[in-house]
């Protein structure tokens, strides 16, 4: 486990992103990955005293708190109907619910990591984040972007009017998925985002307009071996790139049906 | 650092380092029920309820609760009670070593959930390991629990 | 057909809550880190990052200098004389392989140094500080390239077996043996039909919820003191006698609730190093395992590829079968030479009904991965996957339902079983286990494999299995029965209890005898200073051999009370009989209660009321089991889905038919884990991969379906009421069932655990 020298739960943001301006502060989310790493910590710093933990829905958008818990997004009815289970289908296998008590959107998403559901879900959506410093930006452009010194503040997922869908493939039901997978048809848009190839989520779009004239079982399998083409995979213990490039048509011709109502 | 917070319904005061762990703490206190099994968060033998909600105490730093309530099994064993025999009878406690995490877990979920369908209860337990008793007695157990409630 | 009628019985054959049920699950504490003082030094390893090397140098003077590190140990300060840390009875069957510290590591994970230190901060900061210098030598990474690879594992010159097992250790070897009866070949050459399959399975890991550990201090004599997670306190003070060289009397191991072992805990894994700390320091020390310790240097299952030549008729009589066992002990050779033999030993038994002759050949060798131990099955769980999936393949081959070919071919009571040391079963409920499994499972209307749309699939298989009920002519079981002052008892034991609930079903059978309550039965185990000896819990062996112990001092202690209240009475011993609650004159019909009788036991009284009883046996009768699986395949994505899991065992009469029917549960458990996902892999460097729970799964409750198990009695006539074994049995039958039903989904045999979707899937997709 990692060393920790210090402890300060913060008072503001801004002294939150004062110490984060230390290479050896960190932000503690759930501090459930944080935790495993064998290094040394100077300040912790955490947020859970600034009101982060509440999903606030308005008309236009779900204003999502970084200290959220993973099992509040399960469990939150707005969001669930809003994208029609997808959020909760994608936290609902995670280690379980005391883990989930504990495990934060925040420290989720900043964490960018390969393996990540919520990742993977919310990039199918209409998301922006909000960084202290840095401002609203969309969740795939901040997907892409490396760690910084900056401040993850919330996660706004606006109610483009859609649907969506996730799956994903696990070994064992609590594991991390081999690959995860969420499609979505957000205002006519089709996006397809998948994770855990292992390397981080990304999503694709119906750049060829496979998907143009709707989803038909015809069109669910071509775009499904577009994908098969196009999403880069990779090899780690829990699955060899052949394997999942295999999963990625399967979950994505599958999902396509699902969004379709087949 | 000191903290002070609510533990099985007392206040208690401590001197912790930053890094302690809650599961440390707590057993340093006394609750010697809290149980370490693994050391990446996946086994929920450590559960504890914080506020109200399980959490796995070996992945919450002491320091982070400070000011709030923890409850370990030594402070619910009435309504362990309720339960723990119908776990007895099918056999299930085994070797015990995941019974204080899968019991207060059993608690959180019928305090959230009172009369739940045998999915629901294996949804909200599969974050309790045991590799003793398959899992299916302590279904039935407290599934007997339930119908005794009903009846 | 019928069953053998045995009497109806008041405590035993009844499903009794443990002893200690309530105090577990209300979390009291009661285990070696609950039990043990806080102030003892912690002990922590230093464990090679290198398969194969030599510690050139090892500088700890840094290291020593952190505040409250109280010592550091390496291979130069230990005692040089070569021990074996199995469980096993003296002299053991596994080769004298291990110091506490050797210069040479042989895993990624072998102990390098021991740091003591006041607090585990203090003694993993010193921990980083220790600077070792290692000659990396080639290692040996795969079991199949072992034998006489110029790559020794154990190259040292005072390598010693007690029994010669036919090892030798320049050559990797460390047993190897062949046994037949009749001609094989000949048969083999004779039959319609001639299979040949080779099937392997991995060192799966036990993962008991507590993992390994132990608390060591001098008592008020200066002997010293164990408190251990063990199933073996006998055999671990003979194991620290070798290790410390420091005499047996000097030493008391004792146990307090054990959180779980699966065998794991019948080798002394982590007692040697904070019993060495003691001695030397003085002082009170702990050692507890992490997780991943556990997992990287534990004592885990024998991977074994087992080559399996079946010769049938075309009418699917089984005739021969000639079986080549494969098995990697790891590092070091604990439990490798007896762990082999059961691979045939108890699986080929099965087919005892048309069987004319078998062939058994084993090699067992040392590679560079971690040690290899006692787990659950111990070598049966191997061989039954390969025995029972040939005979699956035989039947898919014959094109006939496999619970026909099994009908036509099992063991029944009465055989003579060839294959199982000539040994007769003399309770055997085999076919009529499979006749229940069959009607429970409605077999006719789930074999036939159902295509369920979108891709998934329906399927069934089935696997038989059997164990023994302890080692023959080695294990001894004891106890000792006292009578209290208030006319209830103490029975004291030295076998283990580690959840399994022996202590309770050991006071269900002294209740049965001494006709009282279970509740009048006190039960203490167990110490080597205080139980009578009791080669400790494991082969399945406390049921039927510590429980017979158990029945016949009871039978001693009853003609001590009689004896006693006889002088009350002032009559002859065969004046009175011993009834329910007392003594009474067979003439007179005078009554004399056992509180007055305990009394007199205090007063002018010279007869003991103290029996303890030692029992072996000559035999093992097997337990058997039929196991069904349904599945639902998603041939997609390969992913399997159990939907219900029926089992029905014979283990004689059960003493407490709930904790047997949790012990089958729970083993189903095991074994689904263990066909499906459990994984043991090691990395080109030979650094094990499933180092800690998030990489190696063990099942939760979402993975294992629906599981239903019944009973079939037998009544074995040696065994205390009846009783066989069932503890290790129950983990046999899932893989070669499931890998039927797999193979009955897709047309794929999978040979080798554990079978992953991708395994499945892409097997589809070629």
């Amino acid at each position: 486990m990692i060393t920790i020298q210090k402890y300060v739960r913060a008072q503001s943001l801004e002294e939150a992103w004062e110490l984060n301006q230390s290479k050896r502060n960190r932000i503690i989310g759930g501090m459930l990955w944080l935790r495993l790493g064998s290094g040394s910590v100077n300040t912790a710093i955490d947020l859970s005293g600034l009101g982060l933990n509440t999903i606030e829905e308005t008309d236009e958008e779900f204003s999502i708190g970084a200290m959220v818990s993973l099992r509040d997004l399960e469990m939150h009815e707005g969001l669930n109907s809003y994208s029609c289970g997808a959020v909760k289908n994608a936290v609902k296998d995670i280690v379980g619910v005391q883990f989930r008590n504990m495990a934060t959107v925040g420290g989720s998403i900043w964490g960018r990591f390969g393996f990540s559901d919520v990742l993977t879900v919310f990039l199918a959506l209409d998301t922006y984040v909000e960084l202290y410093k840095g401002g609203i930006m969309s969740l795939e452009e901040f997907a892409s972007m490396r760690a910084d010194n900056d401040i993850l503040v919330r996660i706004i997922v606006k109610k483009t009017p859609g649907k969506a869908v996730y799956t994903s493939m696990r070994n064992q039901r609590t594991d991390f998925p081999v690959l995860a997978c969420a499609v979505s048809c957000l205002d006519g848009e089709y996006r397809l985002s998948v994770g855990a190839r292992p390397a981080r989520a990304r999503v694709f779009r119906d750049e060829k307009g496979i998907l143009a004239g709707g989803i038909t079982e015809q069109s669910a399998k071509d775009f499904a071996q577009y994908a098969g083409k196009t999403v880069h995979t990779g090899s780690n213990m829990r699955g060899s790139a052949v394997y999942r490039s295999h999963l990625v048509k399967v979950l994505t011709e599958r999902s396509l049906q699902e969004l379709g109502g087949m | 650092m000191e903290i002070k917070l609510k533990l099985n319904g007392r206040a208690v005061t401590g001197s912790v380092d930053a890094d302690t762990i809650l599961l440390d703490f707590l057993r340093q206190k006394g609750c010697l029920s809290v149980k370490r099994g693994c050391d990446t968060s996946n086994c929920g033998l450590c559960t504890v309820l914080m506020d109200g909600k399980p959490i796995l105490s070996c992945s919450m730093l002491a320091a982070r609760a400070d000011g709030h309530e923890i409850y370990t099994l030594e402070g619910l064993q009435e309504e362990a009670a309720e339960f723990t025999g119908f776990i007895a009878d099918q056999g299930a406690d085994q070797c015990g070593f995941c019974n204080p995490g899968f019991v207060m877990n059993t608690i959180a979920l019928l305090r959230e959930n009172p009369d739940p369908s045998d999915d629901e209860i294996r949804a909200f337990l599969a974050g309790n390991l045991c590799r003793c008793s398959g899992y299916e007695g302590q279904l039935r157990g407290i599934r007997t629990f339930l119908e005794s409630r009903r009846a | 057909m019928e069953q053998k009628k045995h009497r109806e019985y008041k405590a035993v054959n009844k499903s009794f809550r443990k002893k200690d049920s309530m105090q577990l699950l209300h979390g009291k504490p009661v285990y070696t880190a609950d039990v043990t003082p806080d102030d003892a030094l912690i002990v922590k390893i230093l464990r090679s990052p290198h398969a194969n090397a030599i510690v050139k140098s090892i500088k700890t003077d840094t290291a020593k200098k952190v505040p409250g590190v109280v010592d550091i140990y390496t291979w130069e300060d230990v005692p040089k004389n070569r021990f074996a840390i199995a469980g096993q009875t003296y002299p053991e069957m596994s080769p004298y392989d291990r110091l506490i510290l050797d210069r040479h590591v042989r895993f990624a994970g072998d102990a390098v140094a021991l740091i003591a230190a006041e607090d585990e901060k203090s003694a993993l900061k010193a921990m980083r500080m220790i600077k070792v210098e290692y000659e990396v030598l080639d290692a040996v990474l795969d079991f199949r390239t072992a034998l006489d690879n110029p790559a020794l594992v154990h190259p040292e010159d005072d390598w010693f077996p007690p029994v010669q097992v036919g090892g030798d250790p320049k050559r990797n070897l460390v047993a190897s043996d062949c046994e037949y009866h009749g001609d094989v070949d000949a048969i083999l050459e004779d039959c319609d039909i001639l299979l040949e399959r080779t099937y392997h399975t991995k060192a799966f890991n036990q993962t008991m919820m507590e993992t390994f550990t132990t608390y060591t201090s001098l008592d008020r004599y200066g002997r010293l003191h164990v408190i251990s997670s063990t199933q073996i306190v006998f055999h671990t003070r003979r194991i620290l006698s070798a290790a410390l060289g420091i005499p047996k009397s000097k030493i008391r191991v004792e146990k307090p609730r054990i959180g779980g072992g699966f065998g794991a805990k019948q080798t002394a894994v982590c007692e040697v190093y904070p019993a060495f700390v003691t001695i030397k320091t003085g002082r009170p020390a702990r050692i507890t395992y992490t997780r991943e310790e556990a997992q990287i240097a534990g004592s885990p299952r024998h991977e074994m590829e087992i080559t399996v030549r079946l010769g049938a008729m075309n009418d699917g009589k089984i005739r021969a079968v000639d079986f080549y066992t494969l098995s990697n002990t790891g590092a070091y050779g604990e439990h490798g030479p007896t762990t082999v033999g059961l691979s045939a030993h108890k699986s080929l038994p099965l087919y005892t009904g048309g069987l004319e002759a078998h062939r058994f050949k084993f090699d067992v060798v040392y590679t560079n991965h971690q040690a290899s131990g006692a787990y659950r099955g111990y070598g049966a769980t191997q061989g039954i996957f390969a025995m029972e999936s040939i005979v699956n393949e035989l039947a898919e081959h014959l094109n006939m339902d496999p619970t026909v070919l099994r009908d036509k071919n099992m063991l029944k009571e009465g055989m003579l079983m060839p294959a199982y040391y000539g040994q007769i079963a003399e309770a055997c409920a085999l076919d009529r286990c499979m006749q229940h499994c069959r009607e429970m499972f409605d077999w006719e209307h789930r074999y036939p494999v159902r295509d369920m749309g979108g891709g998934k699939v329906r399927a069934a298989g089935v696997a038989m299995a059997m164990q023994g009920s302890c080692i023959d002519f080695v294990d001894v079981g004891s106890a000792t029965i006292k009578l209290s002052d208030d006319g209830t008892y103490n029975l004291i034991i030295g076998a283990a209890d580690m959840g399994t609930g022996c202590d309770t079903i050991l006071a269900q059978m002294a209740a049965e005898c001494m006709d009282c309550d279970v509740d009048d039965i006190a039960v203490f185990g167990a110490d080597t200073d205080v139980s009578p000896y009791d080669s400790g819990s494991y082969a399945s062996s406390t049921t039927y051999i510590t429980g017979k112990a158990v029945e016949n001092a009871c039978t001693e202690l009853k003609k001590q009370i009689c004896a006693i209240a006889a002088g009350m009475m002032e009559g002859e011993e065969e004046d009175v009989e011993f009834v329910k609650g007392g003594v009474r004159h067979i003439g007179s019909g005078q009554f004399i209660s056992l509180q007055d009788i305990s009394y007199k036991v205090q007063l002018g009284n010279s007869i003991p009321a103290v029996a303890t009883a030692s029992h072996s046996s000559p035999v093992s009768p097997p337990p058997y089991m039929v196991g069904m699986v349904e599945i639902e395949l998603d041939k997609l994505t390969g992913q399997v889905e159990i939907l219900d899991y029926m089992a029905v065992v014979d283990c004689g009469i059960p003493i407490n038919p709930a904790l047997a029917r949790i012990q089958a549960e729970g083993g189903i458990v095991q074994g689904i884990g263990h066909t499906l996902f459990e994984n043991v892999t090691y990395d080109e460097k030979g650094k094990p991969m499933e180092s800690s729970f998030m990489q190696y799964k063990i099942p939760t409750r979402l993975d294992m379906g629906n599981l239903k198990v019944e009973f079939e009695h037998s009544y074995e006539p040696t065994g205390p009421f009846g009783a066989k074994s069932i503890g290790e049995i129950v983990i046999n039958t899932p893989a070669p069932a499931i890998a039927h039903a797999i193979q009955r989904a897709t047309g794929v045999w999978h040979r080798e655990l554990p079978i992953t979707p991708e395994m499945i899937a892409m097997s589809l997709v070629e």
